[in-house]
């Protein structure tokens, strides 16, 4: 399985070489090369940032059709993310969205929000045993997980090593549907309802285990229309009970929710992917004492701001709070000791230093020193017109071999002027010089590499105009 | 081609705003380098700790930081009132910072004794009036 694998893509044909995302991606690990976005795969971690910005819809996250969820196995169980219940207006109980996910052709439900309340009733076991690795890190967010490995080493043994709900989730679902079907494992499919690409990207590539028990992903996004219609063929009053999450469950989707559930008050929760940022970097400068526990979440908000979701995410997080007043706190225990194994990981976290400039230190030194000289030379506008965010990303592309000093409009407009003035200067010597065959050789090369320079200028300026124009055409709305 | 990188910050007073966003680059550029995870630790605990010290006590000053492939060079030179007793001020939990500084969450008296601890070499240079400089090193 390739470790970086990743959901988020570029659809060539919208993308229209404009920097938004390149300037909010918060790893900068997209360029805009040849007038088309590339996101580099080592530096990705799933965050959807760039879907959520991209003014022309040409970042998208894959994932599975509804009709791929329901009839490529025999035997079908939907996983509904706590926070697809924060997407309708004035729902009251749960079961109306898990009868509507029966009713739609799905066999049975597991609801992930019961596997959090499994999850968190261990975390607060492990909690209390391993205090050395205070404070702990949830790792129910893959986005997190994939930030920290391959940017803050230091933190990796504070990650809690326990699997996030969706896969506690999934195991228990497939035991269940084996049980009750009587169906080999092959021919049950368990669809996890996704509010993010992060998760659909753990699928394929997971953190802590070797492979998911998670078979395909459908997107809430994509889901939702088709799921109202059938919450509205639901007969309320012969509706199953079938919930199996309290509050605690419930609350995993919205930020703070999962701290909440571990009954302590020395914890620290951050939400949005940049804001998770400054509290990681302080984290790594061992800022922070006497706390337990911290849980970071990429989305503002919490999972109920992942991009793959229709409601606004602080919306959504009031109708969690309201759905789950008269909950009980906890539904789903951890009562025998097998489930209590599908749990842990089993498989490390390792560090992955994607960062690095070169292959060993002296090299990694060398280009950095490189980079450090480089970076004097361009003008410091971090203007993206070279397709790097910034002008230190673009040094550090160039010590990379990944780009050009050209690929910067000043470098380029500075060597032209560079330029005319030595031909200027040839020019007034070739009156007076003996050597007139030679200078005027001289005089040649530098129009040539004037005539390149304007040529790269024109091309740049080509680019984008293309997109004023085609930008013109489609901004309608 | 300079065998060594040499990168210089300004710290001014009274800046907690910006107080830790030296220590923050060079960390990020020790990354890069593929300094080992436990090094970069050190580097920039150590290196925060003089910062927010500068902050708190001097007029300000200024950090330079030199890097070879061996090891990391640090110096922090400030303008400030020196340090009276350096043995009382390397004692963990010895602390001179007013009690609005400690408000904020700093002052606990952990700067130089952390600064000891993380780094293969330390000196300080002081005068009483004038200030202080503060030479660090850690081995990568």
């Amino acid at each position: 399985m390739d470790k970086f694998y990743h959901s988020v893509r570029l659809d060539a044909d919208l993308c229209q070489g404009c920097i938004n995302c390149i300037k909010h991606c918060p790893t900068e690990a997209i360029r805009v090369r040849n007038g088309k976005a590339r996101i580099n795969a080592k530096f990705c971690i799933d965050c959807g940032e760039c879907i959520r910005i991209c003014p022309h819809h040409a970042k998208f996250a894959l994932s599975d059709k509804l009709e791929t969820a329901l009839h490529v196995r025999k035997y079908n169980v939907a996983l509904p993310a706590p926070s697809l219940y924060g997407q309708f207006n004035n729902l009251d109980d749960v079961n109306i969205v898990l009868n509507a996910l029966k009713h739609m052709g799905f066999d049975d439900v597991y609801e992930v929000g019961a596997a959090a309340e499994i999850v968190s009733e261990i975390t607060r076991e492990y909690l209390e045993n391993h205090k050395e690795n205070y404070p702990l890190i949830s790792t129910a967010c893959p986005s997190i997980v994939r930030l920290i490995r391959v940017r803050f080493p230091n933190l990796i043994p504070h990650l809690l090593p326990l699997n996030p709900p969706i896969e506690v989730a999934a195991k228990l679902a497939v035991k269940k549907a084996m049980k009750d079907s009587g169906l080999p494992r092959n021919q049950i499919g368990i669809t996890f309802i996704s509010p993010c690409p992060s998760k659909v990207a753990y699928v394929q590539s997971p953190l802590g285990v070797e492979r998911s028990n998670v078979d395909f992903v459908v997107a809430i996004k994509d889901i939702y229309p088709i799921l109202l219609s059938h919450m509205k063929a639901v007969d309320l009053p012969d509706m199953e009970d079938i919930a199996t999450s309290g509050k605690i469950g419930v609350s995993w989707g919205r930020s703070g929710g999962e701290a909440g559930g571990l009954f302590t008050d020395d914890y620290l929760a951050a939400d949005g992917i940049r804001n998770v940022i400054r509290v990681l970097e302080d984290m790594e400068d061992e800022k922070f004492s006497n706390l337990k526990f911290v849980e970071l979440d990429a989305c503002d908000g919490g999972c109920v701001g992942g991009v793959l979701q229709v409601e606004n995410p602080y919306v959504a997080a009031v109708k969690l709070m309201r759905l789950r007043k008269y909950m009980p706190v906890a539904r789903a225990h951890v009562d025998d000791a097998e489930s209590k194994n599908d749990v842990p990981w089993n498989k490390r976290v390792e560090y992955e230093p994607v960062y690095s400039l070169g292959s060993d230190m002296m090299e990694s030194f060398s280009r950095l020193n490189q980079a450090e000289r480089l970076l004097k030379k361009l003008p410091g506008l971090d203007c993206g017109s070279c397709g790097a965010p910034t002008c230190r990303c673009l040094a550090e592309d160039i010590v990379r071999g990944e780009a050009n000093e050209t690929d910067c409009v000043y470098y380029l407009k500075e060597n032209l002027h560079r330029l005319s003035q030595e031909v200027e200067t040839l020019s007034e010597d070739i009156g007076k010089d003996a050597n007139g065959e030679e200078t005027i050789s001289l005089l040649r090369q530098y129009m040539t590499r004037i005539r390149e320079a304007m040529n790269e200028l024109d091309r740049k300026d080509a680019m984008k105009k293309k997109t004023e124009v085609q930008d013109d055409g489609t901004g309608t709305d | 081609m300079a065998d060594v990188i040499t990168l210089t910050y300004d710290v001014k007073k009274d800046d907690f705003t910006r107080a830790g966003e030296a220590s923050a680059d060079v960390k990020q550029k020790l990354k890069q380098m593929g300094v080992s995870p436990e090094a970069v630790r050190k580097v920039s605990i150590a290196m925060y700790e003089g910062e927010i010290n500068m902050v708190i006590h001097a007029e300000g000053g200024k950090i330079t930081v030199t890097i070879s492939p061996g090891k990391i060079h640090m110096v922090l030179a400030d303008v400030g009132p020196g340090i009276e007793d350096i043995d009382k001020a390397m004692q963990p939990g010895y602390s001179t910072a007013p009690d609005e500084i400690r408000n904020l969450g700093f002052g606990a008296g952990m700067g130089l004794p952390n600064m000891k601890k993380y780094t293969d070499y330390m000196h300080i240079d002081t005068k009483i009036g004038v200030g202080t400089t503060i030479t660090m090193e850690v081995n990568i």
